[in-house]
């Protein structure tokens, strides 16, 4: 990372650590915590299916799972840092109980086969989890929104910062590896399920532990809620319409997703969903590097209108 | 006992019958163009919604309004390939099915979320005089609606078989099947044939739509599931046989029967996913066909 860069990201989280003291209004507050529980739910998303291009259509499996038991434990009695961990651990096992098998099936037989096992969780906590998970009336007489807001600030850090390191580690290199050429990969010594399972892992924990800010954060919500494929597939859409398989893209789509919603959902309820199918589809047929690659090709093309002097300077320094 | 379970089974058959036909659509659009339709459900909903539409707007029978309800979906089947997956069909294999299942996903939604705002959130079913009739012998009621619908299906399904089997056109789709670059080879214009089986796929979707509004009940979130069950359906019965998706159908809807009736009927669905993921991870290859590798 550049030096300007590392002061542009310790700006922006020295801002966000801010917000809640400078605005005091509940409804920004808010707004930017879903856009960082979204950060967090694209992000952990998109160490398996950017990083791993395992393509896993039951992310909101283990997202359910982290809100159940947190949300359970933590009501319980149990303080809420330990809830969290237990969340996250219990999505982990879980996704190490059907990585052995689920990895064994390739592309589209993992992406399907992850659907249909997050949909009988869906189906099976629905139906045996039926009562609405309130917070009981103390809880609510002293609910406030800013505690709220900084463990999902810390969630969305830990997510997004667990990305950016893995991403320069020797392990998260042998997980793009696996992804680009899972022969290849194997010829060099670097084990193919072992990476798979580790980014699985990964994904899962951050992914739980997302899924308690969320149980922390909701004031009511059936226990099915966040079992809900919705969450898959949101996590999907803005980690590619953002930009798959880098660090900044599941950011950028959730910053995208969730003020376009805000934007859209004032005018026409549930219009956003149509604009972001369609916005999705455009990205996966004509742009598969989404904003982020947008963005830096509009920044490449204006540098080479201004001048080619400027250009291939701007072009040496992003190579080296 | 022995009653109350033999109507169950009867109902399975007889929603099975739909599974099938719902899943053959599936089944060979993937099998002839490798596109991986998770639309497909969306699509059997638009079908079915196109049906109520000409039966309350034009108030004709509703077996009749398969006629509009086909060419509706026929319409959009040729739209949606010529816009969207015409460009994908020169991808890679592996790439192109990956693709074409995100893309699907996206117009999933999309099609949701007009459903939602042409029709609302409203479940709705096509009712009509005989709607209630039943023809009942040895205590076991079989209804006339479900069973004309098991009817349709089988012809349909006769007519498809017939038309891949004898006319010229069908072979070519059955070539390209087999092997896409001979068939290409052999003159056979492949952007054709991928078109014809995705229009044919979205045709069966709006037939398998019109009987699930006449006998069952619609509704704009009814896509997923419908597409998880072709899904299932498809690996049950393995891909390339007609006959043999059609008998998955059953199997799934006798199943999801037996489950409602021992079990629970809150559990049918999970029953036919957990099958599902056992046929997947015991037989990870050649589900689809013996070239995958």
């Amino acid at each position: 990372m550049s030096k300007r860069l590392i002061g542009l990201n310790l700006l922006l989280v020295g801002l966000l650590v801010c917000l809640p003291v400078v605005v005091k209004k509940d409804s920004i507050i808010n707004l930017a915590l879903l856009v960082l529980l979204y950060t967090s739910l694209a992000s952990s998303w998109n160490i398996l299916g950017g990083f791993a291009g395992q393509t896993n259509l039951g992310h909101a499996a283990f997202f359910g799972l982290g809100a159940l038991l947190t949300r359970f434990l933590w009501l319980g009695g149990w303080p809420l840092i330990p809830s969290l961990l237990v969340g996250g651990l219990v999505a982990v096992a879980f996704a190490l109980l059907i990585g052995f098998p689920a990895f064994r099936l390739r592309g589209v037989y993992f992406a399907i086969g992850t659907l249909a096992l997050a949909q009988v969780l869906y189906i099976v906590v629905g139906n045996t989890l039926s009562q609405i998970s309130s917070l009981p009336s103390e809880y609510l007489a002293t609910y406030q929104l800013t505690p709220r807001y900084y463990l999902v600030l810390g969630v969305a850090i830990l997510t997004t910062g667990t990305s950016y390191v893995l991403r320069k580690s020797r392990r998260g290199l042998g997980i793009m590896a696996v992804r680009e050429q899972e022969d290849a990969a194997e010829s060099l010594g670097v084990s193919a399920l072992q990476h798979k399972l580790l980014a699985l892992s990964i994904s899962a924990f951050l992914a739980g532990l997302t899924g308690g800010a969320f149980a922390f954060y909701h004031v009511g919500f059936y226990p099915q809620l966040p079992f809900a494929p919705e969450f898959t597939f949101d996590a999907v859409m803005m980690t590619y319409i953002g930009g798959v398989g880098t660090v900044a893209g599941p950011v950028i789509g959730a910053i995208f997703f969730v003020v376009v919603r805000e934007i859209l959902a004032l005018k026409i309820a549930d219009m956003h969903l149509i604009v972001f199918g369609v916005l999705f589809i455009l990205v996966v047929l004509f742009l598969p590097g989404g904003l982020t690659d947008a963005w830096g090709k509009a920044r490449r093309a204006l540098a080479r209108r201004t001048g080619p002097e400027r250009s291939g300077i701007s072009f040496r320094r992003k190579g080296s | 006992m022995l009653e109350p379970l033999v109507q169950n089974l009867v109902f399975g058959v007889l929603v099975g019958a739909l599974y099938g036909l719902a899943a053959v659509g599936l089944s060979l659009v993937f099998g002839v163009t490798k596109i991986l339709n998770v639309a497909h459900g969306e699509l059997l909903m638009f079908g079915g919604y196109a049906s109520f539409w000409a039966v309350t707007l034009l108030g004709i029978d509703p077996f009749l309004s398969l006629v509009p309800a086909v060419m509706f979906l026929a319409v959009i089947g040729y739209i949606l390939y010529k816009l969207i997956f015409s460009r994908l069909v020169k991808l890679d294999e592996s790439v192109k099915i990956q693709n074409t299942l995100l893309v699907g996903f996206g117009l999933s939604l999309i099609l949701q979320n007009i459903a939602l705002r042409l029709w609302s959130a409203d479940t709705r079913g096509i009712t009509t005089f005989y709607s209630g009739y039943a023809v009942t012998s040895f205590g076991i009621r079989f209804p006339v609606v479900r069973v004309a619908s098991l009817v349709i299906a089988l012809v349909t399904l006769l007519a498809l078989e017939l038309f891949l089997r004898r006319t010229y056109t069908g072979k070519a789709l059955r070539a390209t099947v087999e092997n896409w670059e001979a068939a290409t080879l052999m003159g056979i214009d492949i952007q054709k044939v991928y078109l014809l089986a995705f229009v044919m796929g979205a045709s069966l979707a709006a037939i398998a739509g019109t009987l699930v509004s006449v006998g069952y009940s619609i509704d704009p979130m009814m896509g997923l599931n419908w597409t998880l069950t072709s899904l299932i359906v498809m690996v049950l019965g393995g891909l390339g046989s007609i006959i043999g998706t059609f008998v998955g159908g059953i199997v799934l809807g006798v199943t999801q029967s037996a489950t409602g009736f021992f079990l629970s009927q809150s559990y049918r669905e999970v029953v036919g996913l957990v099958l599902f993921l056992l046929v997947l991870v015991f037989r990870p290859q050649g589900l689809f066909g013996a070239k995958e590798r």
